[in-house]
């Protein structure tokens, strides 16, 4: 069984990807903000990070940098998953290392779930 | 103010910008005309009281006397105009900030709508109508909410526009493509025609969201015959949409025979909001933006619109694009 952590403070957002990828026998580790989800990136080892930009205490850049600095953690394909759509938030997340930008408003849960289950699968 | 900060704010494009209000509104630039005003006004008096009034110290208190009037007046418009101005900017920053904050419960109300609707459970036909009636309120928010984010981008002049090289018949394609089964589906015939167009350097998204409104606007607002009209005689709906080369522009018109707009309406079509009274008589959805943001992003990459357009039988609207970018903004 393949595990994605999913880092964002929206507790219904939670909700509705555990109940859809949960059915596709993915583990879905919820963390509803930066340093906790830091901190499980580290312990857990998932296969796929969904990261959110906007989180409380250490927002999605810095999770994100921190990420990529950390031997155990650098190699985990992330798909940043946000609403913010201005062009530095992208570029400055894809230079740092973010596999996917994807802003949410602009895809279906299904578009969003198929790209999740392609980039697991690729890994 | 230190005299540094007085020059800055002496920078008048860059301050009007700030506003987002057009050059003759905008405070900075009111404050230098008044100023010069004020100085031609003096010198004028100066030269006349030299003139008629035999007793220098009159004619100087004359002009102090005026010089004070006219300061106390250009302060006065010039601080209100401020105040509408810093209003307007304010108004934009509202608009932009609450937009952002309905994105994200609009988007938890989506996904869970998809998950419910994906979950594949039998449902009447009357649980199912819901959905869809759900899914369809949905997106129109979600359409208006990204609208209003595009106008206050627009007015508070950071919308990101994106250049690069491509091919203009290929993005022309990709919109027709996209519009042609909604077409098919409402009988209307969409045709094209058009010569070679050298490569454009712009915003692709801009000029898709141009060519993808116009289009939209004409397959929404085709003629629609009533049942009682018989098949034959119905109205066979048309779209032409054209396009040429004009001078360093690259010129397209998308010409329908739907209803039309009355002319009483014509000269209000491309302001915020408006709809026209047959637009909400039809009942056709529409927040009424999409012909201002068209109109405002074209005009800041140096293209413009236009349109001719009869009732019931039909409009045109058409823009130019510059090949290369000449933005004021």
């Amino acid at each position: 069984m393949k595990t994605i952590l999913f880092i964002e403070d929206e507790s219904t957002i939670h909700k509705t990807f555990s109940d859809t990828l949960e059915k596709e026998e993915y583990e879905i580790i919820s963390a509803l903000d930066g340093e906790i989800g830091l901190r499980l990136a580290k312990e857990k080892s998932p296969n796929l990070i969904l990261l959110d930009l906007v989180l409380p205490k250490m927002d999605g850049f810095e999770v994100l940098k921190a990420l990529k600095a950390d031997e155990t953690t650098k190699d985990i394909p992330v798909i940043v998953l946000t609403n913010l759509e201005q062009m530095e938030d992208i570029q400055k997340a894809i230079d740092l290392g973010a596999r996917t930008y994807l802003v949410k408003s602009n895809y279906d849960l299904k578009e969003v779930v198929d790209m999740i289950k392609k980039a697991t699968t690729e890994v | 103010m230190t005299l540094r900060e007085f020059f800055v704010k002496l920078n008048v494009v860059e301050e009007c910008k700030r506003y987002g209000t057009s050059l003759w509104q905008c405070p900075q630039l009111l404050f230098l005309v008044m100023g010069a005003l004020i100085i031609i006004s003096v010198i004028f008096s100066f030269l006349m009281g030299r003139r008629y009034i035999d007793d220098p110290q009159i004619t100087v208190l004359l002009i102090l006397a005026l010089a004070g009037v006219l300061l106390s007046i250009a302060f006065i418009i010039t601080r209100s105009f401020e105040q509408l101005a810093e209003a307007n900017r304010l108004k934009s920053e509202f608009i932009s900030i609450v937009s952002h904050q309905l994105r994200s419960p609009l988007t938890n109300l989506k996904w869970g709508l998809d998950f419910l609707i994906s979950e594949g459970s039998a449902r009447s036909q009357q649980e199912t109508g819901y959905f869809q009636v759900l899914k369809e309120n949905i997106d129109r928010m979600h359409e208006l909410v990204n609208d209003l984010l595009t106008v206050s981008r627009v007015e508070q002049g950071t919308f990101p526009f994106q250049e690069k090289e491509f091919e203009f018949e290929e993005i022309l394609k990709q919109v027709v493509m996209e519009f042609q089964s909604v077409a098919q589906a409402s009988n209307i015939e969409i045709k094209v025609d058009g010569e070679r167009i050298p490569k454009l350097y712009s915003d692709p998204s801009l000029v898709r969201h141009v060519l993808a409104n116009l289009v939209d606007n004409a397959v929404r607002y085709a003629w629609k015959d009533g049942e009682a009209v018989p098949k034959e005689e119905r109205r066979r709906n048309q779209i032409m949409i054209r396009y040429r080369n004009e001078g360093q522009n690259v010129r397209l018109e998308v010409e329908d025979n739907g209803v039309g707009i009355p002319l009483q309406d014509q000269g209000y079509i491309f302001q915020k909001f408006f709809r026209s009274s047959n637009a909400v008589r039809r009942q056709t959805e529409g927040s009424g933006l999409g012909l201002f943001i068209v109109k405002s992003l074209l005009e800041k990459t140096g293209g413009q619109i236009g349109f001719r357009s009869a009732e019931n039988k039909g409009s045109t609207f058409w823009f130019t694009l510059p090949y290369q970018p000449s933005r004021g903004r």
